[in-house]
Order: C-alpha cells, then structure tokens, then sequence
C-alpha cells in the first residue's frame, strides 16, 4: 500500500472517532448543567469552561469570543471553521482525508462520510442544532458509528483496514485520557467534598460520555468512586473505551499491518505500542492514585503520541 | 407533440428528437410516449433523485473563477440523447480512421518527418506548435502508439452532418461522467431501458486497463500500471479516483514516486516498488520539473529521463499536444490521405488559418461572424464567438491575432444540433455535442456513444463544463434496433 494512502487512513479513521468523542463529551456536558444545583449563570459557565481546556484552542476561541458560556463553547466546538479541532473541522478533514484514498475505502464508507459532511455544512443541521443540541449530537453520534459499521462490513480487513484500526484505537486512547483528565479541570463548588454529590454527579458524567456507564454499574453494583471509575476507564481489559482495551487494539493493528508476532516487535511503533500496553496490562488503580491520576494521564498521552509520530516514522515518511 | 412536451419548439435547428415539422424522430418515439405520461410532479422527484445521487457521491467538479474553489455537480438532463446503430457505425469508422491517422502523425513528426518533406504541413507549423516536443525526436514507444486515449469532440451541423470540432490527445476527461451518467438514468428510469435495447458502456475501464498493459515496456505482461494525478483539488480529480477504482489501481500523486536509476518506484508502506505503465493526468509541462517547467511542484523530477530509456511508458505519450493544436487540426483531412491513402470518413468544420495571409484577411473582415480560437486552450478559454462578443472583445482578438497568426484559427458560426432539455416544469431546446472516447492498444476500441455535453444556457453554444455546460446520458442502439 502506498505510504501516502496509509497516511490518509490512518488520520481518517482519527478524525471520525475525535468527531465523536468531542459529540460525546457536548452532549454529556448539556446534561450535566440542566443537573447543576447552581444554576446561576456563573455557575454554568464553571461547566463550560473545562471543555475548551479538554477540547480546544484556548487562545483563539478568546481572541474570537468576549464572553464564555454555553452557546459560545458549544459553537466553537461543534460548528467552528477556523477551529482546527472542532466537529465540523474534524468532519472536513476525515472527509478530504477519504478523498484521497477513494480507491481503497468503500463507496458506501464515502457516501457515508460524504453524506454527514454535507449535512454539517447545511442550513439543516444548524435548524437540528437549535431545535435540540442533544438530539443533535445523538445523532451526530448515530451517524459516526453508521460509518464504523458500514467500514466493518463493506471492506477488507487487509492492510488499509488495519490502518484505520490503528488510527481509530490510538485516538480513542488519547479521548478516553482525555474526558478523565476533564474531570480534573471540574472544580467542585465550594463547600463540596470529594464523594459528595455533586462529586459523584460528575464522575458520572465522565462515564457517560464514555458510553461506559451501564457497563460500568453492572460491574460496580450501582457504587460511582473516583478511584473505580478512574480504575474502570483506565485498566478494564475488555470495555471497549478503555485506555487498555484501545492500546491492546492499536498494538494488534500494528502488528497485523508488519506480520510480526505480538510481544514481539519490527519497528519502533510497535515496540513503543508494546511497552504501552505492557504497563497497562500490569498497572494497578492504586499506583496510579499514588503517582497522581493527572501526571499518569499526561504521561500516557505523551507515549501515545509517540506511537503515533513512530507509526508516521516507519510507514509514512521514511522517504 | 403531445403532454408534457406540449408546448416544446424545436427552433430553425437541427432537433435531436424531432423532425423539422414536429414529428418525433422513430428512435425517440418511444422516449416521447414515456416521457407525455408524466407531469411536473411525477418528473420532479426523479430529477431531484438523480442530483442527489451525484451529490451524495461526490461526483463533483472544482470551479476556479470566483472568489474560492467551490465543489459543484455537473447538471445532469433526464432527456437521453439517441444514436441509431447505422449512424454509431459510421463515427466508428470515422474516429478510428482519424486516431490512426493521428498516431502515424506523431510518430511521423517525431522521426523523419516524411509529411513535412513531402510538403503536405509547413515545418514552421509543427517547429511552432507550443506542446511540440523537440527532446522526443527520435525517441520510440512501444508500439508506436502516442495517443492510447482519444477525446474527438463531434459536433452536428443544420442539416445534421457529424464533424469534428476539435481532437483531444492530451488528458481528455470527462469519461466517468459518461459511466455514471448511465448509472443514473438506470437508477431514474429503471423501465426505459426494457423498452430499448440500448448498448452497455460500463466496461470502458476494463477496456482502458487492457491498452495500459499492452504498451507496458519490454512487452512485460504483467506490469504495475498506475494513475498519476495532480490531486484532490484537481478540477477532474473525481474522475481520476474512479478510474483507479474501477480499474483496481493505485492512483498515486507525485510525492507517491521517485526516479532511482532511470526507474520510478513509488513508495509503499513495504518499501520501494516499480512502476512499469503511468496513466497520467498531468500535462507534459508539469511532468517533470528537470525537463519541463521548472516550477512545478506536481512533477516528479527524473521521470522524462526514465521515460526516455524506456523503463516506464506514459500514456498519452509525451508531445501529443502537436497533434491537438488546433491548427494541426486542419491538416487532420490531408494526414488521413496522406498516410492512409483513404478519404475522410468524418469531416473538419471548416477552418481558417490565420497563419495564412489570405485567409487571415477575411478572418480580420469578418470577425463579427466567425468564431476564433486559441490554438493551443481548450476547456472553452481562448475563445470568441463572434456574433455574441462585445466590440471590445472583437477588438481585443483583432489585436491578437495580428500580434500571434500562429496562434489563431476561426471557423464559421455552427449552429449545433439541439437536445431537449428539462427546465422548470417544461422542455426547452439546447445545443449539444459529444465526446466519444477512443482507446488505441492491440486494437482501436470505442465505447458506444460518449459523453453529450449541453451548454445548459438557452442560446449558448459553449458545452464545456467549466462554462457551465451539463451532460446527458447517450444511447447508441443495438443493430437489432428495429428504426421504429
């Protein structure tokens, strides 16, 4: 396969999956401010102001935006053109990613994608977007995985395919650290302790915009801690959001691309993927705590990116 | 006429469907009796179906002129344009007649150049072509072909004679509108093709595949055969991508290759890897930045020379250009004697070189009524028709082609054949011509029909779609066709 074309997989299939993630954490923040007890506008806006910190450029959503609230945040990171990370954007570039590579995608996985670029851009989406932002990223969401389904069923999961497993699996990693980082980025109210409700409420949040929060209770028996739900996003082997279960993945797709025996490594990429996982697999909730929850997942995205630019390294540019 | 086309006109032109008194033609009779059923709420929907289609598949075309480069929708007509199989046959013998006489042209010019000694082509013509291509003389290719692809663009007069307009033997485009343009209608109009037996054109890329391999060199039968794009903003880019797609090739851009050792590889994620053939769609200028101009940043540098020691083969070959200059086009008849000792089948549309000092002073006397073109754009930039142009444009050709002769020809106005067309609510005439797509490999294949473009603004005569042309879905019957 050309380097170029596994290139454009490769960030095709990680654009798609930050389209959803960023979905995901605005429809779950919706929901956490209708539940706020503090329903001033400040308050509120207490909510808002860790999504640009989590999704978005800081900077230039100040030079363009006076005031931060709700609105301002959400359209900047749903709809925002100038703003490289927000949906619209990740949309366009998924898109002219798939352009590219045509001959190797599906027709059906073009349509799809193609289909959903030109809904974002048209005066519908905006009408959906005013009539319910929920429902708006529900669907957003629906048609994001129509396109995971549709790549699942209509391609050959040979070299091309593997390429965008890599690509999906290592930016779910990198979402999955990063909603859990939000929560670090959430003051409490003044007067809220840690467990308390308002505490709970927003580790609840933190799940929900991992999908995990059924999967999550059936595990823990309805009990939400800091500590387990951190463990559960982190370390569970099989939930399919975890940090875990998407480095595994990614260190699969690596080694379907070279042929090269799990455990065992032929390139940089793949040794770093290894070590990755290899720390996932024999970490514990408890280090984590200890070395502090935000220093491990900063360092996690650090070597996740390492994967990423030795990935690029070895099959991308080495020419 | 009758229904939905009642109140259609055919003008003082020659109507595609109907006779001069209004009577439909027997070819179409069966399209008018379909199409009379329908109303404007029945036709609507399915115009809208089909432009859906092509939105949702992204066949779209990139505009330059305005303020950014904006993805269109080629317009699309639901009215198919007809060719009875006794006509189909004759522009077959025609077109492959005039790519034969084209390729021993070119082969000709760029070896003993018999055709300029024996006095039928001044040399200063061909020594004065902009795509002619000194550094090729002497060079081979295989088999002798240059052009592998022909776009000859058909045009039908006022008593409906078919004549060539202009030939393409560079890059012609345009080929996947005529594919997805059938796939369309068969979507739009699943019964209509159960009342016609109209012939398939779907296995034109199988068709091109199988002439890229046969010019591969060293005869090797089983060459890596790629096609080479300037990329996504690339105004035809969509088309590049279905022909990759549907021949089951890598379509690659420059960056993709590199020259080692006068060969091109191009990068792979399991290394380097030969490329033996390269269906490009770039022209010769921005091939190769060490050759051609140096400017380019879509070339890739060292390919010419690989090209040139016969280790890759591109197609069309380098320095086709000479032969679609337009006025090497009005030699076209006397190349077809000269080196086929046979008649034209088609015929030119008459021509004016204003190279020539004679006819240059009655282009000059009647400008108002000619049309002149550049001899060296196409895409219907360079052009001017006479009748519609302001005089400050005639004023501004005048000057030009005194300054340049060489660089100009003018034909009379034709008025082209006329299609019906659907515009809100009802069927309006418009001018049409068509763009039949010629592959020459181990035999001279033509996929039946061709691409009909429609100048989509009422009176125009320009179908480029740059111009804003459309297109129409075109049948050629099956000689077991009964006329009526």
């Amino acid at each position: 396969m050309l380097s170029r074309v596994a290139d454009s997989c490769f960030w095709l299939s990680r654009y798609v999956e930050r389209a959803e993630s960023s979905a995901r954490i605005l429809d779950v923040n919706i929901q956490l401010v209708l539940d706020s007890e503090d329903q001033s506008a400040n308050g509120a806006n207490n909510l808002w102001r860790p999504i640009l910190s989590t999704l978005a450029e800081q900077e230039l959503f100040h030079s363009q935006h006076g005031e931060l609230n709700g609105d301002t945040v959400m359209e900047f990171v749903t709809f925002e053109k100038a703003n490289p990370s927000s949906i619209l954007s990740s949309v366009t570039f998924a898109r002219e990613n798939a352009r590219t590579v045509r001959e190797q995608i599906s027709s059906e996985m073009w349509e799809q994608l193609n289909r959903l670029y030109l809904h974002l851009q048209s005066p519908a989406a905006r009408v959906a977007f005013r009539e319910s932002p929920i429902g708006f990223y529900r669907s957003l969401v629906d048609q994001l995985h129509s396109f995971q389904g549709i790549t699942d069923a209509t391609m050959t999961h040979g070299e091309g395919w593997h390429f965008l497993q890599a690509g999906k699996y290592l930016e779910r990693a990198d979402a999955t650290s990063r909603v859990l980082d939000f929560k670090y980025h959430v003051l409490l109210p003044s007067g809220e302790r840690v467990g308390g409700n308002v505490d709970i409420t927003q580790w609840m949040a933190v799940l929900r915009s991992c999908s995990a929060m059924e999967a999550y209770l059936k595990l823990f028996h309805g009990r939400v801690t800091s500590w387990e739900v951190a463990g559960f996003l982190i370390l569970h082997a099989s939930f399919p959001r975890s940090i875990r279960f998407s480095v595994d993945a990614l260190d699969q797709a690596l080694h379907s691309i070279s042929g090269s025996e799990r455990g065992h490594f032929s390139n940089e990429a793949e040794r770093l993927s290894g070590m990755l996982r290899s720390n996932l697999d024999y970490t514990t909730v408890d280090s984590i705590f200890q070395s502090g929850l935000h220093q491990y997942l900063d360092q996690t995205q650090a070597r996740i990116n390492e994967v990423s630019s030795a990935l690029a390294e070895t099959y991308c540019s080495w020419l | 006429m009758k229904g939905f086309f009642g109140t259609y006109e055919t003008g003082n032109f020659f109507d595609e469907m109907f006779e001069a008194d209004g009577q439909v033609r027997p070819h179409y009779s069966k399209i008018l009796e379909r199409f009379s059923e329908m109303d404007v709420a029945l036709f609507e929907p399915k115009r809208a179906l089909a432009e859906k289609t092509y939105l949702n598949q992204g066949i779209t075309f990139t505009v330059y002129s305005g303020d950014e480069g904006t993805e269109r929708i080629m317009p699309f007509d639901l009215v198919p344009r007809i060719i009875p199989a006794h006509e189909w046959r004759l522009l077959e013998l025609g077109l492959e007649q005039r790519l034969r006489a084209l390729n021993l042209f070119l082969h000709d010019i760029y070896h003993d150049q018999r055709i300029v000694k024996e006095g039928v082509i001044p040399l200063e013509i061909i020594r004065t072509a902009k795509h002619y291509r000194p550094e090729l003389v002497g060079l081979d290719v295989p088999h002798d072909i240059y052009i592998h692809i022909c776009g000859s663009d058909l045009i039908r007069g006022a008593d409906g004679t078919y004549m060539v307009l202009e030939d393409n033997g560079r890059c012609p485009s345009g080929v996947s509108y005529l594919l997805e343009n059938r796939q369309a209608m068969k979507r739009v109009f699943p019964k209509l093709f159960s009342h016609y037996s109209v012939r398939s054109v779907d296995h034109y890329p199988q068709e091109l595949l199988e002439v890229l391999r046969y010019v591969a060199p060293q005869g090797n039968p089983d060459p890596t055969v790629v096609v080479l794009t300037p990329g996504i903003y690339n105004s035809a880019y969509f088309e590049h991508s279905f022909l990759a797609r549907s021949m089951g090739i890598e379509i690659v851009v420059s960056q993709d290759l590199v020259v080692k050792d006068a060969c091109v590889y191009m990068k792979t994620t399991k290394g380097l890897k030969k490329v033996d053939v390269i269906y490009r769609r770039i022209d010769d200028d921005f091939l190769d930045p060490t050759v051609f101009r140096k400017d380019s940043v879509l070339g890739v540098p060292g390919i010419v020379n690989a090209y040139r020691e016969g280790n890759v083969n591109l197609c069309n070959a380098l320095g086709t250009g000479v032969a679609d200059d337009k006025v090497t086009y009005y030699y076209v008849p006397a190349m077809i004697k000269f080196y086929l000792g046979e008649d034209p089948v088609l015929p030119n549309v008459e021509t004016y070189l204003s190279a020539v000092d004679s006819d240059r002073k009655f282009i000059l006397e009647n400008l108002e009524n000619l049309v002149v073109k550049a001899a060296n754009e196409s895409g219907g930039y360079g052009m001017m028709i006479g009748p519609n142009a302001s005089r400050e444009e005639i004023e501004k050709f005048r000057a030009a082609i005194t300054a340049d002769p060489r660089g100009y020809i003018a034909q009379p106005v034709i008025s082209l054949s006329r299609s019906p067309c659907y515009f809100d609510g009802k069927f309006e005439g418009r001018h049409i011509d068509l763009r039949p797509y010629i592959l020459m490999g181990e035999k001279t294949t033509i996929v039946p029909g061709g691409l009909t473009r429609v100048a989509m603004r009422k009176g125009s005569l320009v179908v480029n779609s740059s111009q804003g042309g459309g297109s129409k879905d075109t049948w050629v019957l099956d000689e077991m066709e009964a006329p009526c």
